[in-house]
């Protein structure tokens, strides 16, 4: 069906290191997919990898939200309609039926990997 | 069903609420209501007229407005004189002829200035103090003047003394009494009176009768005193008491009392039982209640009988609590003792000039009066006890003397019965605002609201505060100003930790007063900490992940995702060739154009990655970022001003340009807007903006803390006639004291509300500098103004900040979730519906 071959178990590399920025969030084309990346340097893990698009928004900008930690989690808060979501798992804590997608990530050196199912 | 019939005749302030009571009533749709008013303008605050001279407008000072009247379906007849009233047929007849039958006869014709019979009084140059049209025509006098006298020394005499000093004349008032306001304070008071007015330039003479006046040489009048004294001046204004204004009662056959005014019973009824008679112009118990509160009782006595509820006008307390030139004075119930048995405990600071007395029976249990000048302070409490007649005190001095370690012995406002009443401006008790806090109000403004309490004069304000909390407690409820979970303290007490420590980053800040990561709440109330006192660009590493997507990418985001771009466009001036440059900008991005309402141009539907390449088109032709994005100053409006109006007084658009240079890139708790116009008739609309300047003959008037929006605020007038220099310090001192103390994302309007003391408070800070910190306000915003950059062009010009513009870290290519449409010529976001059908095959 796609186009670009990835297998479930394959780790591809999508950006450097010095594209992410530090305590922020930036935005990859995986495919046809926009994922959001955050680095928190000072925290374990230091990576997380989300969906892009906003569901409730309708509009790709996950990315480029603010990282709030609530209740002692830590989350994103969508720029338009300020909705956060966990990034451990994509949960909405505002709206329980909505969960975004989240992917493996990790950094090999300077490169940072992504799993993506496909 | 068959209305029955109102007539109301006059239109003052008492007659006004008279309306305003019954609209707001369902019984209200019984009625057909007819209104006469002999003035060519609807009822207007005549307790504040003297503020007509400080800057404040007809329309600032309007109750009553056409539309208003209009939409409570009343008919109102400006201009229009009630002259006869026929009881026996029930019509009144007006001086334009018309003839209108009543069920209900309502009057409210007020009173008239009393104008002692002295030969000369009816001289072109001697004046009343009372409408609007009688201050026109004593400001045209005082032009072509140098002195101007109040015959009168009673409250409203030395406000018409305040008046003509802010005309600009050498202001004399001549008293026959011996002592100033003597139906309000003793020898004491009064004489502690006189000593401040005096030295405030006005120059009193008490004990003195006015025999003569006549023109001399120039045009000018001399006053003949009894004794041989005399006085040269080129006005004078007549301020010696009120009589009520009852001729047309009178020939109505309406039974009056013996020194005038319509006698009423406690319905307010006069001698005809179908006319009520209400205000000033109406005797209860042989006494004439010359204040707006007693007033106003009595309209909501007459309303609430023509509703079919029972009601009673019993009399009133005249207490007062006011300021005159500046000088504070409190008057409760005897303030003379001249009730039998009367005792009296006197405090005098000849130092500071403060003068109190309390009136107690002889046994020092119950507060019969109290008179005092100076200082104010203790008048609530001790209103509260003469009004409750509540028991004083073991020592009841307290009450009056200066508490040693500082804290006042204020009422508690436990002890007061639920019957006390905190505004009597509105009639709202102690009762009421407990039923409002048990009914869910949790603050004070919230209250305010739903009773009204605190929103006539104000002068409850304290109290009401006082009685909100205390219910609140009662309540269990904990008022919780913590800025977030992260931060156990307001946005004031962050900001000060910050400046004191000099905190630069958000991490150290955590580290030493917080707990946690930090969220959407504290990041960026911390960023704009940082930028109000360092003005670091945000962009600088430690500030990036602290900024709300729109200062992150300096834009503002749009539903789809896109950008705005607002350049500045300081003042609304442009030049046709940068005008240019915005539309080959536009058209080349293709973006969506609009002219906003701040006097600036807004492209729409920028992608993240065109904004470096868009701002550095537009920084080449010399454009700077517009901050449309920040909570920071946005526009500064102006009109054309005097270089082009034939109306204008002053270089509107030339201040407009200085202040918008001076404060562009100041971060604060939210958005700034300001406007300048040019004259009085307000083009830039800068009564609805954060700070508004408007030009005078003689300089500018400086409005602040005005809100357009959601809930529209009018600007208060902090001071007038400013020249340029002292405007700008002002501004200065009032932007950062907003910048200091504001919570996080509160307006200027709210900040004010909130504000404890509120405008008043305010000068004293800002013009006064009561805290003493007018020096490192200005300091701190000339550091702000010495360090502005525009945050775009350092941008583009590095690449590491560029880096964000990208819209994938790892492709070139376009976000093709975007899809725009086009409608009227222009590019627009596509609606769900559309982008499915752009989706699906033809």
């Amino acid at each position: 069906m796609s186009e670009v071959a990835i297998t479930r178990t394959e780790w591809l590399q999508v950006c450097k290191r010095s594209d992410l920025v530090a305590d922020s969030g930036v935005c990859a084309l995986v495919g046809d997919r926009q994922i959001a990346l955050f680095f928190l340097p000072e925290q374990e893990p230091q990576l997380f990898a989300i969906d892009n698009w906003d569901p409730i928004a309708k509009a790709g900008v996950i990315g480029r939200g603010l990282v709030a930690e609530i209740d002692d989690e830590v989350t994103v808060a969508s720029p338009l309609y300020k909705q956060h979501y966990r990034l451990t798992d994509g949960q909405c804590l505002e709206e329980e039926a909505i969960q975004l997608a989240v992917y493996p990530v990790a950094f090999d050196g300077d490169d940072v990997l992504i799993q993506v199912d496909q | 069903m068959v209305k029955q019939k109102i007539v109301v005749i006059g239109n003052g302030m008492v007659g006004h609420h008279f309306l305003e009571q019954l609209a707001n009533r369902p019984e209200r749709e019984l009625f057909d209501v007819l209104v006469f008013c002999a003035e060519p303008r609807p009822a207007y605050d005549r307790v504040h007229l003297s503020e007509y001279f400080g800057g404040r407008t007809a329309d600032d000072l309007a109750m009553g407005k056409v539309e208003q009247y209009r939409e409570w379906g009343y008919d109102l007849r400006l201009n229009d004189a009630a002259v006869s009233i026929d009881r026996e047929n029930k019509i009144v007849t007006s001086a334009s002829g018309a003839s209108e039958a009543y069920d209900h006869l309502v009057l409210a014709t007020g009173s008239y200035p009393f104008v002692p019979p002295i030969p000369g009084h009816e001289h072109s140059k001697c004046f009343v103090y009372r409408t609007l049209e009688d201050l026109d025509k004593i400001q045209a006098a005082a032009n072509h003047g140098k002195v101007g006298v109040v015959v009168g020394g009673g409250l409203l005499g030395l406000e018409a003394a305040n008046a003509l000093k802010q005309l600009g004349l050498e202001a004399h008032v001549v008293e026959f009494a011996p002592g100033l306001m003597s139906v309000q304070l003793d020898e004491g008071g009064s004489n502690l009176l006189r000593e401040k007015i005096e030295e405030l330039g006005v120059t009193v003479h008490t004990s003195t009768a006015t025999e003569l006046i006549e023109e001399v040489d120039g045009g000018r009048l001399r006053m003949q005193f009894k004794g041989d004294k005399e006085l040269v001046t080129d006005l004078i204004v007549f301020s010696a008491g009120i009589r009520p204004e009852d001729s047309l009662a009178k020939s109505a056959g309406i039974e009056l009392g013996e020194r005038g005014g319509i006698v009423i019973d406690n319905n307010c009824r006069t001698s005809d039982k179908n006319i009520f008679a209400i205000g000033e112009c109406a005797l209860f118990n042989n006494f004439i209640f010359g204040l707006v509160a007693p007033g106003y009782t009595m309209a909501r006595t007459a309303v609430s009988l023509l509703c079919g509820e029972a009601a009673e006008f019993n009399g009133a307390d005249m207490s007062t609590k006011l300021k005159l030139l500046g000088v504070e004075v409190g008057s409760i119930g005897d303030a003379h003792g001249r009730k039998e048995g009367s005792a009296a405990i006197t405090f005098v600071d000849e130092q500071t000039g403060v003068y109190k007395r309390m009136i107690t029976d002889s046994e020092g249990k119950k507060l019969r009066g109290a008179v005092l000048v100076g200082d104010t302070g203790d008048y609530d409490t001790l209103l509260q006890y003469h009004l409750n007649d509540m028991d004083l005190p073991e020592h009841p001095e307290q009450l009056i003397l200066p508490a040693l370690d500082g804290a006042a012995p204020t009422l508690g406002a436990d002890a007061l019965p639920d019957t006390a009443t905190i505004c009597s401006c509105h009639n709202v008790s102690k009762g009421d605002i407990v039923g409002a806090v048990q009914g869910g109000c949790c603050s004070v403004g919230e209250v305010k609201d739903c009773t009204k309490a605190a929103t006539g004069c104000g002068g409850c304000a304290a109290l009401l505060k006082n009685v909100v909390d205390t219910e609140l407690a009662a309540l269990g409820v904990e008022v919780n100003n913590d800025l977030c979970a992260h931060f156990p303290y307001t946005r004031q007490e962050i900001f000060h930790m910050v400046q004191v420590e000099e905190i630069k980053t958000f991490d150290e800040l955590l580290e030493k007063h917080g707990t946690g990561k930090g969220c959407e709440i504290c990041k960026p109330t911390a960023a704009s900490i940082f930028a109000s006192l360092w003005n670091e660009h945000i962009h600088e590493k430690p500030h990036v992940g602290l900024q709300d997507t729109n200062d992150t990418f300096m834009a503002n985001m749009q539903k789809n995702g896109t950008y705005s771009v607002v350049p500045r466009i300081a003042g609304g001036e442009i030049t046709p060739d940068k005008l240019i440059v915005l539309g080959e900008v536009a058209k080349k991005y293709d973006l969506y154009t609009k002219i906003t309402g701040g006097q600036r141009i807004d492209l729409f539907g920028a992608r993240l990655e065109e904004l470096p390449e868009i701002w550095r088109e537009l920084t080449d032709a010399g454009f700077e970022t517009g901050h449309a994005y920040g909570k920071s100053l946005r526009t500064v409006k102006s009109c054309v001003g005097s270089t082009w109006c034939r109306f204008g007084v002053q270089d509107s658009v030339g201040m407009a340009l200085t202040v918008e240079n001076r404060y562009k890139g100041l971060r604060s708790p939210h958005k700034i807007k300001m406007a300048v116009s040019g004259c009085t008739r307000e083009c830039a609309e800068a009564q609805s903006k954060d700070i508004g300047v408007i030009a005078t003959e003689n300089g500018w008037n400086l409005y602040v803390c005005g809100n357009g929006g959601m809930r529209p605020r009018h600007a208060d007038l902090f001071a007038t006639d400013l020249d340029d220099v002292t405007l700008i310090k002002y501004i200065d001192r009032v932007l950062m004291f907003y910048v200091r103390t504001a919570d996080k994302l509160q307006r200027t309007s709210v900040w004010l509300e909130n504000l404890e003391g509120g405008l008043d408070y305010l000068r004293e800070v800002v013009i006064e500098d009561k805290l003493g910190i007018c020096d490192e306000l200005e300091r701190q915003m000339t550091n702000v103004v010495g360090t502005y950059q525009c945050e775009w062009k350092t941008a583009i010009n590095d690449p590491e900040m560029l880096k964000r513009f990208r819209q994938f870290v790892n492709t070139d290519e376009k976000d093709e979730k975007i899809v725009f449409v086009e409608e009227r010529q222009q590019r627009r976001p596509a609606t769900e519906e559309e982008i499915v059908k752009i989706a699906e095959p033809a």
